[in-house]
Protein backbone atom coordinates (compact mmCIF):
# COMPACT_ATOMS: atom_id res chain seq x y z
CA UNK A 1 0.00 0.00 0.00
CA UNK A 2 3.04 2.51 0.88
CA UNK A 3 4.33 1.92 -2.84
CA UNK A 4 0.94 2.38 -4.25
CA UNK A 5 0.93 5.79 -2.23
CA UNK A 6 4.22 6.66 -3.36
CA UNK A 7 3.59 6.30 -6.98
CA UNK A 8 -0.01 7.68 -7.05
CA UNK A 9 1.32 10.83 -5.00
CA UNK A 10 4.34 11.00 -7.59
CA UNK A 11 1.95 10.96 -10.83
CA UNK A 12 -0.60 13.41 -9.41
CA UNK A 13 2.36 15.77 -8.82
CA UNK A 14 4.09 15.04 -12.19
CA UNK A 15 0.64 15.65 -13.91
CA UNK A 16 -0.45 18.75 -11.75
CA UNK A 17 1.30 21.69 -13.74
CA UNK A 18 0.78 19.64 -17.62
CA UNK A 19 -2.82 17.92 -16.99
CA UNK A 20 -4.87 20.83 -15.79
CA UNK A 21 -4.86 22.91 -18.96
CA UNK A 22 -5.08 19.48 -20.97
CA UNK A 23 -8.12 18.44 -18.29
CA UNK A 24 -9.53 22.21 -18.99
CA UNK A 25 -9.67 20.98 -22.98
CA UNK A 26 -11.14 18.11 -22.19
CA UNK A 27 -14.03 19.26 -20.21
CA UNK A 28 -14.36 21.89 -22.90
CA UNK A 29 -14.36 19.20 -25.64
CA UNK A 30 -17.58 17.82 -23.97
CA UNK A 31 -19.84 20.99 -23.32
CA UNK A 32 -18.81 21.88 -27.13
CA UNK A 33 -20.69 18.60 -28.04
CA UNK A 34 -22.95 19.05 -25.70
CA UNK A 35 -23.85 23.03 -26.74
CA UNK A 36 -23.71 21.71 -30.40
CA UNK A 37 -26.11 18.61 -30.28
CA UNK A 38 -28.31 20.61 -28.04
CA UNK A 39 -29.37 22.61 -31.82
CA UNK A 40 -30.02 19.06 -33.33
CA UNK A 41 -31.28 16.49 -30.93
CA UNK A 42 -35.65 17.16 -30.45
CA UNK A 43 -36.89 18.62 -27.25
CA UNK A 44 -39.06 15.60 -26.57
CA UNK A 45 -36.12 13.21 -27.72
CA UNK A 46 -35.53 12.09 -23.85
CA UNK A 47 -33.37 8.96 -24.57
CA UNK A 48 -31.48 10.55 -27.10
CA UNK A 49 -30.61 13.56 -24.42
CA UNK A 50 -29.58 10.59 -21.84
CA UNK A 51 -27.04 9.41 -24.23
CA UNK A 52 -25.80 12.66 -25.40
CA UNK A 53 -24.95 13.92 -21.88
CA UNK A 54 -24.00 10.07 -20.95
CA UNK A 55 -21.87 9.97 -23.77
CA UNK A 56 -20.37 13.37 -23.32
CA UNK A 57 -19.53 12.62 -19.49
CA UNK A 58 -17.80 9.49 -20.55
CA UNK A 59 -15.62 11.08 -23.22
CA UNK A 60 -14.12 13.26 -20.49
CA UNK A 61 -13.08 9.94 -19.28
CA UNK A 62 -11.73 8.49 -22.09
CA UNK A 63 -9.62 11.87 -22.98
CA UNK A 64 -7.75 11.12 -19.89
CA UNK A 65 -7.74 7.82 -19.39
CA UNK A 66 -7.33 6.43 -22.82
CA UNK A 67 -5.92 9.03 -24.93
CA UNK A 68 -3.23 10.72 -22.58
CA UNK A 69 -2.66 7.23 -20.46
CA UNK A 70 -1.94 5.65 -24.07
CA UNK A 71 0.58 8.88 -24.88
CA UNK A 72 2.14 8.72 -21.26
CA UNK A 73 2.88 4.88 -21.27
CA UNK A 74 3.97 5.05 -25.17
CA UNK A 75 7.07 7.86 -23.60
CA UNK A 76 8.11 5.64 -20.88
CA UNK A 77 8.24 2.61 -22.81
CA UNK A 78 9.78 4.60 -25.51
CA UNK A 79 12.26 6.74 -23.49
CA UNK A 80 13.63 3.97 -21.25
CA UNK A 81 12.18 4.70 -18.08
CA UNK A 82 10.22 1.08 -17.72
CA UNK A 83 14.03 0.37 -16.77
CA UNK A 84 13.71 2.97 -13.76
CA UNK A 85 10.26 0.84 -12.04
CA UNK A 86 11.50 -2.41 -13.21
CA UNK A 87 14.71 -2.00 -10.92
CA UNK A 88 12.50 -1.36 -7.96
CA UNK A 89 10.75 -3.94 -5.67
CA UNK A 90 7.30 -2.94 -7.21
CA UNK A 91 4.97 -5.16 -9.61
CA UNK A 92 4.53 -3.85 -12.70
CA UNK A 93 0.55 -4.14 -11.99
CA UNK A 94 0.90 -1.46 -9.47
CA UNK A 95 2.75 1.08 -11.51
CA UNK A 96 0.13 0.61 -14.21
CA UNK A 97 -2.63 0.67 -11.09
CA UNK A 98 -1.27 4.11 -9.80
CA UNK A 99 -0.76 5.62 -12.75
CA UNK A 100 -4.24 4.37 -14.09
CA UNK A 101 -5.71 5.37 -10.46
CA UNK A 102 -3.80 9.20 -11.08
CA UNK A 103 -5.17 9.78 -14.33
CA UNK A 104 -8.72 8.73 -13.35
CA UNK A 105 -8.36 10.47 -10.41
CA UNK A 106 -8.12 14.20 -13.36
CA UNK A 107 -11.23 13.19 -14.67
CA UNK A 108 -13.38 13.38 -12.06
CA UNK A 109 -14.13 17.50 -12.22
CA UNK A 110 -14.22 17.47 -15.74
CA UNK A 111 -16.86 14.65 -15.62
CA UNK A 112 -19.35 15.90 -13.08
CA UNK A 113 -19.09 19.14 -14.41
CA UNK A 114 -20.13 17.82 -17.88
CA UNK A 115 -22.75 15.60 -16.78
CA UNK A 116 -23.81 18.96 -14.59
CA UNK A 117 -24.30 21.21 -17.59
CA UNK A 118 -25.56 18.48 -19.72
CA UNK A 119 -28.29 17.64 -17.54
CA UNK A 120 -29.41 21.38 -16.63
CA UNK A 121 -29.09 22.14 -21.16
CA UNK A 122 -31.31 19.38 -21.78
CA UNK A 123 -33.81 19.25 -18.97
CA UNK A 124 -32.73 15.96 -17.34
CA UNK A 125 -33.05 15.19 -13.43
CA UNK A 126 -30.08 15.36 -11.57
CA UNK A 127 -31.57 13.37 -9.14
CA UNK A 128 -29.62 9.90 -9.76
CA UNK A 129 -25.79 11.90 -10.36
CA UNK A 130 -24.85 9.89 -7.16
CA UNK A 131 -24.15 6.53 -10.09
CA UNK A 132 -20.80 9.18 -11.53
CA UNK A 133 -19.53 7.65 -8.27
CA UNK A 134 -19.85 4.03 -9.61
CA UNK A 135 -19.49 4.64 -13.19
CA UNK A 136 -16.29 7.31 -13.02
CA UNK A 137 -13.87 5.16 -11.56
CA UNK A 138 -15.30 1.86 -13.40
CA UNK A 139 -14.81 3.73 -16.86
CA UNK A 140 -12.00 5.26 -15.46
CA UNK A 141 -10.15 1.75 -14.24
CA UNK A 142 -11.47 -0.11 -17.72
CA UNK A 143 -10.25 2.80 -20.23
CA UNK A 144 -7.12 3.46 -18.50
CA UNK A 145 -6.37 -0.01 -18.52
CA UNK A 146 -6.94 -0.09 -22.33
CA UNK A 147 -5.05 3.10 -22.56
CA UNK A 148 -2.19 1.48 -20.90
CA UNK A 149 -2.05 -1.55 -23.11
CA UNK A 150 -1.68 0.53 -26.29
CA UNK A 151 0.85 2.77 -24.58
CA UNK A 152 3.04 -0.49 -23.70
CA UNK A 153 2.08 -2.43 -26.54
CA UNK A 154 2.84 0.04 -29.26
CA UNK A 155 6.28 -0.26 -30.72
CA UNK A 156 6.49 3.61 -31.32
CA UNK A 157 5.27 6.43 -28.88
CA UNK A 158 3.81 7.93 -32.12
CA UNK A 159 1.75 5.06 -32.52
CA UNK A 160 0.69 4.84 -29.32
CA UNK A 161 -0.53 8.16 -29.61
CA UNK A 162 -2.45 7.46 -32.45
CA UNK A 163 -4.15 4.71 -30.79
CA UNK A 164 -5.07 6.39 -28.11
CA UNK A 165 -7.41 9.13 -30.64
CA UNK A 166 -8.38 6.53 -32.49
CA UNK A 167 -10.06 4.64 -29.30
CA UNK A 168 -11.57 8.19 -27.69
CA UNK A 169 -12.74 8.91 -31.29
CA UNK A 170 -14.72 5.26 -31.18
CA UNK A 171 -15.83 6.53 -27.36
CA UNK A 172 -16.94 9.33 -29.14
CA UNK A 173 -18.99 8.09 -31.91
CA UNK A 174 -20.40 5.10 -30.14
CA UNK A 175 -20.91 6.90 -27.01
CA UNK A 176 -23.25 9.72 -28.10
CA UNK A 177 -25.20 8.48 -30.90
CA UNK A 178 -28.22 6.30 -29.54
CA UNK A 179 -28.05 2.66 -30.38
CA UNK A 180 -30.78 2.28 -32.69
CA UNK A 181 -29.60 4.59 -34.75
CA UNK A 182 -26.43 2.67 -35.69
CA UNK A 183 -26.20 0.04 -38.39
CA UNK A 184 -26.35 -2.94 -37.32
CA UNK A 185 -22.59 -4.27 -37.40
CA UNK A 186 -21.82 -1.44 -35.65
CA UNK A 187 -23.95 -2.19 -33.08
CA UNK A 188 -21.87 -5.25 -32.83
CA UNK A 189 -18.83 -3.57 -31.96
CA UNK A 190 -20.99 -0.71 -29.58
CA UNK A 191 -21.44 -4.11 -27.44
CA UNK A 192 -17.93 -4.67 -27.69
CA UNK A 193 -16.90 -1.75 -26.28
CA UNK A 194 -16.10 -1.29 -22.81
CA UNK A 195 -17.40 2.15 -22.31
CA UNK A 196 -20.49 1.75 -23.86
CA UNK A 197 -21.67 -0.02 -20.62
CA UNK A 198 -20.19 3.55 -18.81
CA UNK A 199 -22.26 5.29 -20.88
CA UNK A 200 -25.79 3.36 -20.53
CA UNK A 201 -25.59 3.00 -17.26
CA UNK A 202 -25.00 6.91 -16.66
CA UNK A 203 -28.17 7.38 -19.55
CA UNK A 204 -29.96 5.48 -16.95
CA UNK A 205 -29.41 7.80 -14.24
CA UNK A 206 -30.96 10.39 -16.09
CA UNK A 207 -34.14 8.83 -16.25
CA UNK A 208 -37.26 9.91 -13.46
CA UNK A 209 -36.98 5.69 -12.62
CA UNK A 210 -33.85 4.09 -12.59
CA UNK A 211 -33.95 0.45 -13.53
CA UNK A 212 -31.52 -0.85 -10.59
CA UNK A 213 -30.68 -4.30 -12.46
CA UNK A 214 -29.84 -2.83 -15.65
CA UNK A 215 -27.85 -0.58 -13.85
CA UNK A 216 -25.52 -3.18 -11.45
CA UNK A 217 -25.64 -5.55 -15.35
CA UNK A 218 -23.54 -2.59 -16.91
CA UNK A 219 -22.00 -1.20 -13.80
CA UNK A 220 -21.12 -5.90 -13.29
CA UNK A 221 -19.84 -5.31 -17.27
CA UNK A 222 -17.51 -2.35 -16.46
CA UNK A 223 -16.06 -4.28 -13.47
CA UNK A 224 -15.01 -7.43 -15.38
CA UNK A 225 -13.70 -5.42 -18.05
CA UNK A 226 -11.82 -3.66 -15.67
CA UNK A 227 -10.10 -6.42 -14.18
CA UNK A 228 -9.31 -8.03 -17.78
CA UNK A 229 -7.68 -4.57 -19.06
CA UNK A 230 -5.45 -4.07 -15.83
CA UNK A 231 -4.20 -7.33 -15.89
CA UNK A 232 -3.81 -7.42 -19.76
CA UNK A 233 -1.75 -3.64 -18.79
CA UNK A 234 0.46 -5.70 -16.27
CA UNK A 235 1.21 -8.15 -18.63
CA UNK A 236 2.03 -6.01 -21.25
CA UNK A 237 4.35 -3.84 -18.80
CA UNK A 238 6.19 -7.12 -17.93
CA UNK A 239 6.71 -7.86 -21.62
CA UNK A 240 7.55 -4.50 -22.26
CA UNK A 241 10.44 -4.62 -19.64
CA UNK A 242 12.09 -7.50 -20.54
CA UNK A 243 11.79 -6.72 -24.39
CA UNK B 1 40.46 3.78 -2.35
CA UNK B 2 42.81 1.03 -0.45
CA UNK B 3 42.43 -2.65 -2.20
CA UNK B 4 39.77 -4.30 -1.25
CA UNK B 5 40.57 -7.36 1.59
CA UNK B 6 41.25 -10.79 -0.22
CA UNK B 7 38.84 -12.42 2.77
CA UNK B 8 36.18 -10.81 1.24
CA UNK B 9 32.56 -12.40 -0.16
CA UNK B 10 31.37 -12.29 -3.72
CA UNK B 11 28.51 -9.60 -4.55
CA UNK B 12 28.20 -9.86 -8.25
CA UNK B 13 29.84 -13.01 -10.16
CA UNK B 14 29.05 -12.74 -14.24
CA UNK B 15 30.01 -16.15 -15.91
CA UNK B 16 30.07 -16.23 -19.90
CA UNK B 17 27.73 -13.49 -20.45
CA UNK B 18 26.83 -13.19 -24.25
CA UNK B 19 24.53 -10.86 -25.78
CA UNK B 20 24.53 -10.38 -29.46
CA UNK B 21 22.49 -8.54 -31.91
CA UNK B 22 20.25 -9.59 -34.32
CA UNK B 23 22.82 -9.42 -37.42
CA UNK B 24 25.31 -11.54 -35.00
CA UNK B 25 27.74 -9.04 -33.54
CA UNK B 26 28.01 -9.14 -30.36
CA UNK B 27 27.79 -6.71 -28.17
CA UNK B 28 28.49 -8.94 -25.06
CA UNK B 29 31.62 -11.42 -25.57
CA UNK B 30 31.88 -13.97 -22.70
CA UNK B 31 32.25 -11.89 -19.93
CA UNK B 32 33.54 -13.44 -17.15
CA UNK B 33 33.70 -11.50 -13.74
CA UNK B 34 33.86 -11.16 -10.14
CA UNK B 35 32.80 -8.04 -7.71
CA UNK B 36 33.61 -8.25 -4.29
CA UNK B 37 31.23 -7.35 -1.35
CA UNK B 38 32.71 -3.45 -0.55
CA UNK B 39 34.45 -2.87 -3.56
CA UNK B 40 33.98 0.11 -6.01
CA UNK B 41 34.79 -1.65 -9.21
CA UNK B 42 34.58 -0.03 -12.42
CA UNK B 43 34.22 -0.78 -15.86
CA UNK B 44 35.96 1.66 -18.17
CA UNK B 45 35.89 1.78 -21.84
CA UNK B 46 34.77 4.46 -24.89
CA UNK B 47 31.30 5.00 -25.97
CA UNK B 48 30.19 1.68 -27.73
CA UNK B 49 32.58 -0.29 -25.68
CA UNK B 50 29.25 -2.38 -24.01
CA UNK B 51 29.35 -1.23 -20.96
CA UNK B 52 25.72 0.27 -20.78
CA UNK B 53 24.36 -3.51 -22.22
CA UNK B 54 26.45 -5.10 -19.69
CA UNK B 55 25.54 -3.57 -16.84
CA UNK B 56 21.65 -3.91 -17.91
CA UNK B 57 21.69 -7.44 -17.96
CA UNK B 58 23.17 -7.44 -14.75
CA UNK B 59 20.56 -5.54 -13.00
CA UNK B 60 18.07 -7.89 -14.70
CA UNK B 61 16.78 -5.39 -17.15
CA UNK B 62 18.21 -7.61 -20.33
CA UNK B 63 18.42 -10.91 -20.74
CA UNK B 64 21.82 -12.35 -21.69
CA UNK B 65 21.81 -14.91 -24.80
CA UNK B 66 23.52 -16.95 -22.21
CA UNK B 67 25.78 -16.97 -19.48
CA UNK B 68 24.58 -15.90 -15.53
CA UNK B 69 24.15 -13.29 -13.34
CA UNK B 70 24.68 -14.20 -9.80
CA UNK B 71 23.81 -10.91 -7.24
CA UNK B 72 24.34 -11.69 -3.89
CA UNK B 73 23.84 -15.37 -4.41
CA UNK B 74 20.53 -14.49 -6.47
CA UNK B 75 20.10 -16.03 -10.07
CA UNK B 76 19.31 -13.02 -11.40
CA UNK B 77 19.22 -14.97 -15.26
CA UNK B 78 16.46 -17.46 -13.58
CA UNK B 79 14.39 -14.61 -11.88
CA UNK B 80 14.98 -10.88 -13.15
CA UNK B 81 12.98 -9.46 -10.38
CA UNK B 82 15.31 -10.66 -7.45
CA UNK B 83 17.86 -8.32 -9.29
CA UNK B 84 15.31 -5.06 -7.16
CA UNK B 85 15.54 -6.01 -3.59
CA UNK B 86 19.51 -6.12 -3.42
CA UNK B 87 20.07 -3.45 -5.60
CA UNK B 88 20.04 0.07 -6.62
CA UNK B 89 20.29 1.14 -10.47
CA UNK B 90 21.09 4.64 -11.77
CA UNK B 91 20.83 4.51 -15.75
CA UNK B 92 22.04 7.10 -18.33
CA UNK B 93 19.16 8.67 -17.79
CA UNK B 94 16.14 8.40 -15.69
CA UNK B 95 13.34 10.19 -17.48
CA UNK B 96 10.77 8.26 -14.89
CA UNK B 97 11.65 10.88 -12.78
CA UNK B 98 12.07 14.07 -14.68
CA UNK B 99 8.81 15.11 -14.09
CA UNK B 100 9.19 15.56 -10.47
CA UNK B 101 10.45 17.49 -8.12
CA UNK B 102 13.86 17.13 -6.62
CA UNK B 103 12.33 15.90 -3.01
CA UNK B 104 9.82 14.10 -3.82
CA UNK B 105 11.29 12.19 -6.95
CA UNK B 106 14.29 10.91 -4.17
CA UNK B 107 11.25 10.45 -1.50
CA UNK B 108 9.05 8.64 -3.98
CA UNK B 109 12.23 5.66 -5.30
CA UNK B 110 13.11 5.49 -1.37
CA UNK B 111 9.57 4.67 -0.52
CA UNK B 112 9.84 2.29 -3.77
CA UNK B 113 12.60 0.58 -2.16
CA UNK B 114 10.58 -0.30 1.05
CA UNK B 115 11.02 2.50 3.21
CA UNK B 116 8.22 4.29 5.01
CA UNK B 117 6.95 7.54 4.53
CA UNK B 118 8.17 8.71 7.24
CA UNK B 119 11.96 7.41 6.77
CA UNK B 120 12.03 8.17 2.81
CA UNK B 121 11.54 11.33 4.60
CA UNK B 122 14.13 11.67 6.66
CA UNK B 123 16.91 9.95 4.09
CA UNK B 124 15.91 12.51 1.12
CA UNK B 125 16.64 15.30 4.07
CA UNK B 126 20.13 13.78 4.63
CA UNK B 127 20.76 13.36 0.84
CA UNK B 128 19.61 17.05 -0.03
CA UNK B 129 21.91 17.99 2.61
CA UNK B 130 24.82 16.02 1.39
CA UNK B 131 25.13 16.89 -2.49
CA UNK B 132 23.56 20.48 -1.59
CA UNK B 133 20.61 19.95 -3.62
CA UNK B 134 18.85 21.54 -0.46
CA UNK B 135 18.04 24.83 -2.28
CA UNK B 136 16.39 22.44 -5.41
CA UNK B 137 14.52 20.82 -3.32
CA UNK B 138 11.06 21.86 -4.92
CA UNK B 139 12.19 22.73 -8.26
CA UNK B 140 11.08 19.56 -10.82
CA UNK B 141 14.04 17.95 -12.24
CA UNK B 142 12.99 19.12 -16.09
CA UNK B 143 13.65 22.98 -14.72
CA UNK B 144 17.20 21.76 -13.34
CA UNK B 145 20.26 21.95 -15.89
CA UNK B 146 22.01 18.68 -17.33
CA UNK B 147 24.29 18.63 -13.64
CA UNK B 148 21.80 19.32 -11.05
CA UNK B 149 19.67 16.63 -13.30
CA UNK B 150 22.43 14.63 -13.07
CA UNK B 151 22.87 15.09 -9.07
CA UNK B 152 19.20 14.56 -8.14
CA UNK B 153 19.08 11.38 -10.20
CA UNK B 154 22.26 9.88 -7.90
CA UNK B 155 20.52 11.07 -4.81
CA UNK B 156 17.37 8.59 -6.02
CA UNK B 157 19.74 6.01 -6.60
CA UNK B 158 21.41 6.20 -3.14
CA UNK B 159 18.02 6.33 -1.39
CA UNK B 160 17.06 3.49 1.03
CA UNK B 161 20.72 1.98 1.49
CA UNK B 162 20.70 -0.95 -1.29
CA UNK B 163 24.03 -3.25 -0.30
CA UNK B 164 24.89 -3.30 -4.40
CA UNK B 165 25.13 0.03 -6.37
CA UNK B 166 24.79 0.07 -10.23
CA UNK B 167 25.54 3.37 -11.65
CA UNK B 168 25.89 4.27 -15.21
CA UNK B 169 28.00 7.34 -15.63
CA UNK B 170 26.89 9.02 -12.72
CA UNK B 171 28.79 12.20 -12.64
CA UNK B 172 28.36 13.24 -16.62
CA UNK B 173 27.81 16.67 -16.73
CA UNK B 174 28.72 17.54 -12.74
CA UNK B 175 30.98 20.00 -11.96
CA UNK B 176 34.01 19.05 -10.44
CA UNK B 177 32.83 19.86 -6.92
CA UNK B 178 29.99 18.03 -7.31
CA UNK B 179 31.57 15.21 -8.94
CA UNK B 180 33.94 15.00 -5.44
CA UNK B 181 30.91 15.31 -3.41
CA UNK B 182 29.59 11.86 -5.47
CA UNK B 183 32.87 9.88 -4.63
CA UNK B 184 32.72 11.02 -1.47
CA UNK B 185 29.71 9.81 -0.63
CA UNK B 186 29.90 6.68 -2.55
CA UNK B 187 33.34 6.07 -0.68
CA UNK B 188 31.57 6.69 2.97
CA UNK B 189 28.59 4.57 1.99
CA UNK B 190 31.59 1.63 1.07
CA UNK B 191 33.38 2.69 4.58
CA UNK B 192 30.19 2.72 6.97
CA UNK B 193 27.98 0.09 5.04
CA UNK B 194 30.35 -1.65 3.02
CA UNK B 195 27.92 -1.28 -0.04
CA UNK B 196 29.37 -2.79 -3.02
CA UNK B 197 29.45 -0.46 -6.07
CA UNK B 198 29.52 -1.06 -9.75
CA UNK B 199 30.27 1.86 -11.80
CA UNK B 200 30.36 2.52 -15.33
CA UNK B 201 32.90 5.55 -16.76
CA UNK B 202 34.60 6.42 -20.12
CA UNK B 203 36.12 8.96 -17.35
CA UNK B 204 39.94 7.73 -16.89
CA UNK B 205 40.34 10.31 -14.23
CA UNK B 206 37.52 9.00 -12.24
CA UNK B 207 38.32 5.51 -12.74
CA UNK B 208 41.74 6.39 -11.10
CA UNK B 209 40.84 8.20 -8.62
CA UNK B 210 37.72 5.98 -7.30
CA UNK B 211 37.81 2.78 -8.33
CA UNK B 212 39.56 -0.20 -6.12
CA UNK B 213 39.59 -2.31 -9.01
CA UNK B 214 38.50 -1.78 -13.25
CA UNK B 215 37.54 -4.12 -16.01
CA UNK B 216 38.46 -2.41 -19.20
CA UNK B 217 35.81 -2.62 -21.88
CA UNK B 218 36.18 -2.84 -26.06
CA UNK B 219 33.80 -4.12 -28.24
CA UNK B 220 32.32 -6.36 -25.53
CA UNK B 221 35.14 -7.65 -24.60
CA UNK B 222 37.15 -7.51 -21.03
CA UNK B 223 40.69 -6.74 -22.18
CA UNK B 224 42.08 -6.38 -18.72
CA UNK B 225 40.93 -6.42 -14.70
CA UNK B 226 42.60 -5.42 -12.26
CA UNK B 227 43.44 -2.48 -9.89
CA UNK B 228 44.56 0.76 -11.41
CA UNK B 229 47.92 0.45 -10.24
CA UNK B 230 48.79 -2.99 -11.34
CA UNK B 231 47.04 -2.37 -14.85
CA UNK B 232 49.49 1.25 -15.30
CA UNK B 233 52.28 -1.37 -14.19
CA UNK B 234 51.55 -2.93 -17.54
CA UNK B 235 52.58 0.31 -18.78
CA UNK B 236 54.88 1.60 -17.10
CA UNK B 237 57.91 1.69 -19.03
CA UNK B 238 56.15 4.63 -21.35
CA UNK B 239 55.07 7.58 -20.79
CA UNK B 240 52.96 10.14 -22.97
CA UNK B 241 54.24 12.85 -25.05
CA UNK B 242 51.68 15.53 -25.83
CA UNK B 243 52.54 18.41 -28.19
CA UNK B 244 50.39 21.39 -29.59
CA UNK B 245 52.00 23.29 -32.59
CA UNK B 246 51.24 26.43 -32.98
CA UNK B 247 51.34 26.64 -36.73
CA UNK B 248 52.38 23.36 -39.58
CA UNK B 249 54.59 21.40 -37.85
CA UNK B 250 58.16 21.63 -39.13
CA UNK B 251 58.25 17.85 -40.77
CA UNK B 252 61.40 17.94 -42.38
CA UNK B 253 62.66 17.51 -39.30
CA UNK B 254 63.48 14.53 -38.12
CA UNK B 255 62.81 13.95 -34.43
CA UNK B 256 59.46 15.56 -35.58
CA UNK B 257 58.60 13.24 -38.54
CA UNK B 258 60.07 10.13 -36.47
CA UNK B 259 57.08 11.61 -33.71
CA UNK B 260 54.28 11.77 -36.57
CA UNK B 261 54.86 8.33 -37.31
CA UNK B 262 53.99 7.53 -33.66
CA UNK B 263 51.25 9.52 -32.92
CA UNK B 264 47.39 9.83 -32.44
CA UNK B 265 46.79 13.13 -34.39
CA UNK B 266 44.51 15.41 -33.79
CA UNK B 267 43.93 18.90 -35.55
CA UNK B 268 47.26 20.62 -34.32
CA UNK B 269 47.28 17.76 -30.98
CA UNK B 270 49.61 15.19 -31.20
CA UNK B 271 49.69 12.38 -28.80
CA UNK B 272 52.72 9.88 -28.72
CA UNK B 273 52.85 6.88 -25.66
CA UNK B 274 57.08 5.99 -26.06
CA UNK B 275 59.49 4.41 -23.61
CA UNK B 276 60.38 6.96 -21.35
CA UNK B 277 63.66 7.26 -22.68
CA UNK B 278 63.11 8.03 -25.73
CA UNK B 279 60.50 10.72 -24.89
CA UNK B 280 62.82 12.30 -22.95
CA UNK B 281 65.41 12.79 -25.31
CA UNK B 282 62.76 13.65 -28.36
CA UNK B 283 61.63 16.39 -26.07
CA UNK B 284 65.65 17.42 -25.44
CA UNK B 285 65.62 17.89 -29.05
CA UNK B 286 62.11 19.76 -29.98
CA UNK B 287 62.79 22.32 -27.38
CA UNK B 288 66.42 23.31 -28.23
CA UNK B 289 66.37 23.35 -32.33
CA UNK B 290 64.52 25.43 -34.21
CA UNK B 291 61.44 23.39 -33.45
CA UNK B 292 60.87 24.75 -30.28
CA UNK B 293 59.21 28.34 -32.01
CA UNK B 294 56.51 26.32 -33.77
CA UNK B 295 55.76 24.62 -30.32
CA UNK B 296 52.56 26.00 -28.63
CA UNK B 297 52.43 23.63 -25.53
CA UNK B 298 54.22 19.98 -24.73
CA UNK B 299 53.42 17.73 -21.96
CA UNK B 300 55.39 14.83 -20.42
CA UNK B 301 53.03 12.77 -18.36
CA UNK B 302 53.11 9.26 -16.65
CA UNK B 303 50.51 6.27 -17.85
CA UNK B 304 46.86 6.62 -17.63
CA UNK B 305 44.56 3.97 -17.95
CA UNK B 306 43.87 5.23 -21.12
CA UNK B 307 47.42 4.60 -22.05
CA UNK B 308 46.61 0.75 -20.60
CA UNK B 309 43.58 0.39 -22.86
CA UNK B 310 45.35 1.66 -26.14
CA UNK B 311 48.21 -1.18 -25.23
CA UNK B 312 45.82 -3.48 -24.45
CA UNK B 313 44.27 -3.03 -28.41
CA UNK B 314 41.61 -0.75 -27.49
CA UNK B 315 40.55 1.59 -30.52
CA UNK B 316 38.25 4.48 -31.16
CA UNK B 317 39.22 6.16 -27.71
CA UNK B 318 37.09 8.66 -26.61
CA UNK B 319 38.02 8.62 -22.81
CA UNK B 320 37.64 11.19 -21.09
CA UNK B 321 40.92 12.66 -18.78
CA UNK B 322 39.73 14.87 -16.53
Amino acid sequence: MNAFLALYAGQVSRARAARVPLLFVATLQSVGILLLLRGVVDEGSRTTSQQVVAGSTVLVVAFVALNLLSQRFGLLRGSGALDHYATLPVSGSLVVLATAASYATFTIPGAVLTSIIGSLLYGLPLSHLWVLIGVLPLAGASLAGLGACLGLLAPRPELATVAGQLGMSGVLFLGIIPEKRLPEVVQWVRAAVPSTYATDALASSFSRHLDAGLLVQDLGVCLVVSVVALSLASASFRRAVRA
Amino acid sequence: MTDPAPTRTVSVSLTHLIRSHKDGTRVTDDVTLEVLTGEVFGLLGPNGAGKTTLVRQLVGVMKPDSGTVSLLGRDVTADPRSASGVLAYLAQDEPALNDLPVSLAIETTGRLRGLSKRDARAATEVLLEELALAPLRDRPLTRLSGGQRRLAHVAAALVGDRPLLVLDEPTTGLDVTARRAVWDLLRRRRTEAGTTVVLVTHNVLEAEQVLDRVAVLDHGRVMGCDTPGRLKALVSDDVRLDLVWRADPPLEDPTVAALLARSTVDGRRWSARLPADVARDALARLTSGATLAALDDFTLATPTLEDVYLALGGRDSDLERG
